[in-house]
């Protein structure tokens, strides 16, 4: 793709945890693009670091012990390019980029509004904070955003507050606040997880129709493959704060690279969802003092001598495929990430 | 809303009856009358008393009829305001209230406002600097103004007044202005006063208050709504209040009902060490000396306010909080 369809580009990034248990490295060079208009699924078991590196992106780790210590995100805005790697976390610029080029839906939708303001309120909110209008204009823009997904009546609803509407609608006024702002960059941090399959189905429906309309690029991240495949254009998969495959989504799914990946598309059951990915045997590494090696090696089925005593860097598969695998070393080495 | 509020204050009615009777019953329990304790204290300092005379004030205070008759008494005085005679100043229950309830309320309602306004504050700012330096300096303070007993603090207070300032903080006012018209000076000599058993009283309860508002700020600020409101560019500052701290607040809200009662029985050590012209020390001094009716009725205001402030709270809260509905 041609470099000016780049909306984000995230290049070695680290956000380490200071922790009672030492240095928590919960995402360590991870490096991949985000184009304009597509929509990019991060996934991997809990504790992959998918969630960290979505937080990351807005500048909103939880503080005081998480912090970025390195590694760039360029965002490129309409007029310039800007590291949020390197941006003061409550700083002008970063509420700029905040408040007009992206936006963030979280995974419970009952706890991620405030349940004293009402669902109107919090959605001008983001729109007087992003918009030049006063309350009334703000207002008309409200009830024409409950209508664009899908709550109705919207002209009486704008008056509910969280606790009188259900989960599901509650996830489509969640979606509505993101999206009052008209933002380029949609961060979708497992928006689905806490809802039960039918209305799983009708969100992912909207979030695609809306992304149509509003030619926004959307970063889904989520524990569940199956979600990932129906909603993603390309797939970039973590293990241990760590990318260790990225793939356009139906490659991903057909010629799984990495053994992580095969591993995690084998879980998969053929009927029914919302299963955990409980994958391969073993379980995840906890992220502390980890050795230099690949980290998958305990639970790989493919170990060679070399995976314990050196980190695979990610190879190049052609065609935007990338895994982090010794298994791929005669496909030529990419940078080191 | 309104019927609401109606509903509940329709029982209360059967409920302050109720409470008339307890008070009631609370001032006779213990053995002996304010007569015998009079003439016990009498014969203490070595006056002498003859028995006709106790038989006539004991008669006079109906003190030998029957207990259900002595109730009768007083209760059916309350609907105009008369609560029966204070025996130790043979005038009605009501001067004395009336006398000193103004400072009573004005020392609590001040109180209120002291610990409110520091511990809010300090307990937001101890919740977002969660662990550093700020945190555990207020924290010890806070402890620390648990742990000195009230009157310890007071007479600490008054003797630094004395002994370094040259001032006695003891009272409200110097003994000159008391029961004179109220004039700029007076007010003066109050105001200059009226801190000390704000601050002592005020400072138990400070620690109590900034814990909560720490915990509940800590819990609040976890919350994804946080993150919410950031991720849209919200600054930071509204954050913490708006969000946060909006939320935070409800269980202290809706504890100020329950402050209520304290207006009385709040700092009545402290009231007495400094001789505070308030209901507490009266309180003290009417239980000690059997003196019945003024007991018994200090008693039962407080346990009305109990009542009234509970009612208070729970209109708060609703007020406070969308979620919760009155029906
Ligand atoms: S590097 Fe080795 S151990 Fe790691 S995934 Fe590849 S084959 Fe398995």
């Amino acid at each position: 793709m041609k470099n000016n369809d780049i909306l984000l580009e995230v290049d070695n990034l680290r956000t380490y945890f200071d922790t009672r248990r030492g240095l928590a490295k919960a995402v360590d060079g991870v490096s991949f693009d985000l184009y304009k208009g597509e929509t990019l699924g991060i996934v991997g078991e809990s504790g992959c670091g998918k969630s960290i590196t979505s937080l990351s992106i807005l500048n909103l780790v939880p503080q005081p012990k998480g912090k970025i210590h390195g590694g760039e995100i360029k965002l490129h805005r309409e007029d310039e390019v800007v590291d949020i790697a390197k941006l003061k976390r409550t700083g002008k610029k970063m509420k700029d980029i905040r408040r007009k080029d992206s936006a963030m839906i979280f995974q419970d939708p009952m706890s991620s509004l405030s349940p004293v303001y009402t669902v109107g309120s919090q959605i001008m909110e983001g729109i007087m904070l992003s918009h030049d209008v006063d309350k009334v204009e703000a207002r008309e823009m409200a009830i024409e955003m409950l209508r664009k997904v899908g709550i109705s009546p919207a002209e009486q609803r704008i008056n509910d507050y969280p606790y009188q509407l259900s989960g599901g609608m509650n996830q489509r006024a969640m979606i509505a606040v993101a999206l009052a702002s008209n933002p380029n960059l949609l961060i979708a941090d497992e928006p689905t997880t806490a809802l039960d399959v039918t209305v799983e189905a009708q969100i992912l429906e909207l979030m695609a129709e809306l992304q149509q309309e509003y030619q926004m690029s959307i970063m889904f991240i989520s524990h569940d493959l199956d979600v990932i495949g129906e909603i993603s254009d390309r797939v970039v998969v973590m293990y241990t704060g760590k990318v260790v495959e990225v793939a356009e989504v139906e490659e991903l799914f057909y010629n799984p690279s990495h053994p992580y990946t095969q591993g995690l598309l084998q879980s998969i059951p053929k009927i029914g969802r919302k299963k955990e990915l409980k994958p391969i045997s073993g379980s995840v590494p906890q992220i502390y003092n980890l050795p230099d090696a690949c980290h998958f090696a305990p639970r790989c089925p493919h170990r060679m001598d070399i995976c314990t005593k050196k980190e695979p860097p990610t190879f190049d598969l052609g065609g935007g495929h990338q895994a982090k695998c010794w298994l791929y070393e005669e496909g030529g080495e990419n940078n080191e990430g | 809303m309104l019927s609401y509020i109606l509903r509940r204050t329709m029982i209360m009615i059967p409920m302050i009856i109720l409470i008339s009777m307890v008070s009631f019953l609370i001032i006779t329990l213990p053995p002996g009358s304010y007569i015998d304790s009079y003439l016990a204290n009498l014969q203490r300092m070595g006056g002498e008393v003859e028995q006709s005379r106790a038989d006539a004030l004991a008669d006079r205070y109906g003190l030998n009829d029957p207990i259900y008759e002595q109730y009768w008494k007083w209760v059916k005085g309350f609907p105009s305001g008369n609560f029966g005679m204070v025996f130790s100043e043979e005038r009605p229950v009501m001067d004395v209230i009336q006398e000193r309830i103004g400072f009573t309320i004005l020392i609590s309602v001040l109180t209120l406002l002291f610990t409110w306004i520091l511990s809010i504050p300090i307990g937001i700012y101890s919740a977002v600097k969660q662990y550093s330096f700020g945190d555990y300096f207020f924290t010890f303070f806070g402890f620390l103004g648990v742990s000195i007993p009230n009157f310890l603090l007071a007479i600490i207070i008054m003797f630094t007044g004395l002994r370094f300032f040259g001032v006695n903080l003891s009272g409200l006012m110097p003994a000159a202005y008391m029961g004179e018209p109220w004039t700029l000076a007076k007010i003066a000599e109050v105001l200059k006063r009226i801190w000390v058993p704000v601050v002592v009283v005020g400072t138990a309860g400070m620690a109590g208050l900034i814990r909560i508002m720490r915990a509940e700020m800590l819990d609040q600020l976890r919350q994804p709504y946080i993150q919410m409101a950031r991720s849209k560019g919200v600054d930071e500052i509204k954050v913490i209040i708006k969000y946060a701290a909006r939320i935070a607040v409800n269980p202290l809200i809706s504890t100020v009902g329950w402050l209520l009662p304290q207006i009385i029985s709040g700092g009545t050590i402290a009231g007495i060490v400094l001789g505070l012209p308030t209901l507490g020390p009266k309180l003290y001094d009417a239980l000690k000396i059997q003196d019945m009716y003024l007991a018994g009725t200090i008693i039962f205001i407080n346990i009305v306010l109990i009542l009234i402030g509970t009612l208070l709270s729970d209109i708060l809260l609703a007020l406070v909080d969308p979620r919760i509905r009155y029906d």
